[in-house]
């Protein structure tokens, strides 16, 4: 934005938990309202730090699952981890109106702006939906014509984040095509057998590399790896490729 | 090298390193100071199993950036990069 002074240092700020959303049985959505929250673009994360009572602190990071807008309030999707030391908590014991610290938005790479006009291309891992799902979000509250297309990879059905909305925003007139792959279950006749991403679905299930469509892929690591290659394989230049790996858990520290 | 899967990118490392510089870092281009290869800091290949953090260069794997928290100090060490070039007009946070 013209005239926009650089970005603010980054501080540590309190966010007051306003709302929970079970998404799947191991993920769930905290709306948080965090004071003085500068306002963010679609793909940025933040990193939530919690402290325990004898000093210990542990920091993830997450990101932000909303579309950018003013009243200072933003969403993150979690996803429970076993052996996790800060999901667990954030997915089962936090309840509305407990306060968390939070640094950010932080990021200005990975992000789609609302000034881009080009094709998208989005492609999640699992819980890798998340920056991405903000990107769609921002998308439509600007009523943004950017053609998008989305190629979510999940384990099973039930694992599909924001199913509902997905399915209204691939509804619409201008509307986004959804293609799902799922890796261990498929719904009954679902046309193609469980399995990884592979180059037949990058063919059928993406923007043709013709089309020089900026790529955004998020997801563990070894599924940006594999997924980055196909596309790459298929012709996309790796300029036009931004990624944001997980990690080989799906854990951000 | 990498074989283990086990980093995730630059862009992870965005929030602790907002505490040293004061635009981002992770959005600006970082030169290999052994191969040369320009990429955004983003893009780099972070390592976090570690008392602080470790980014490498995304092409041949060289030691970019080291950062490490110890008690009350902060050591930086950025002899892997010979360049860092910010652009200032990606920096905003624009809301509306």
């Amino acid at each position: 934005m013209a005239g926009t002074a650089v970005l603010g240092r980054v501080t540590w700020r309190t966010a007051t938990v306003v709302g929970l959303h079970d998404e799947t049985p191991t993920a769930r959505t905290l709306a948080l309202a965090v004071r003085n929250w500068p306002g963010h673009v679609a793909g940025q994360h933040v990193d939530v730090r919690l402290m325990a009572a004898d000093g210990y602190s542990a920091v993830r990071s997450y990101s932000i699952a909303s579309a950018p807008n003013s009243d200072g309030r933003i969403e993150i999707t979690v996803e429970r981890l076993p052996t996790g030391e800060v999901s667990p908590y954030l997915t089962q014991d936090v309840v509305v109106g407990d306060e968390l610290e939070l640094r950010g938005p932080i990021g200005g790479w990975f992000v789609w702006r609302s000034d881009q006009t080009e094709s998208i291309q989005l492609v999640a891992g699992g819980s890798g939906i998340v920056p991405l799902m903000a990107m769609l979000r921002s998308r439509s509250s600007i009523g943004s014509g950017a053609p998008f297309r989305l190629l979510y990879s999940a384990r099973e059905p039930r694992a599909v984040f924001y199913r509902d909305e997905l399915r209204a925003l691939s509804n619409q007139g201008d509307s986004v095509v959804i293609t799902y792959a799922y890796t261990r279950v498929t719904p009954k006749d679902w046309p193609r057998p469980a399995g990884r991403i592979d180059a037949s679905l990058i063919a059928t299930g993406t923007w043709p590399s013709t089309l020089r469509p900026t790529s955004y892929v998020c997801g563990p690591t070894s599924f940006v790896e594999h997924t980055t290659d196909l596309l790459i394989a298929a012709g996309h230049d790796r300029e036009r490729i931004k990624t944001e790996r997980f990690g080989a858990t799906g854990e951000r520290k | 090298m990498n074989a283990s899967m086990n980093y995730v990118d630059g862009n992870a490392a965005g929030g602790e390193l907002s505490r040293i510089f004061a635009v981002d870092i992770t959005s600006a281009e970082g030169q290999c100071a052994n191969c040369g290869a320009k990429r955004r800091f983003a893009e780099a290949h972070l390592y976090l199993q570690c008392p602080g953090l470790v980014a490498r260069c995304p092409v041949c794997g060289h030691v970019l950036l080291r950062l490490a928290n110890i008690q009350e100090r902060i050591f930086l060490d950025l002899c892997g990069m010979t360049r860092l070039t910010f652009d200032t007009t990606k920096q905003s946070n624009p809301t509306s």
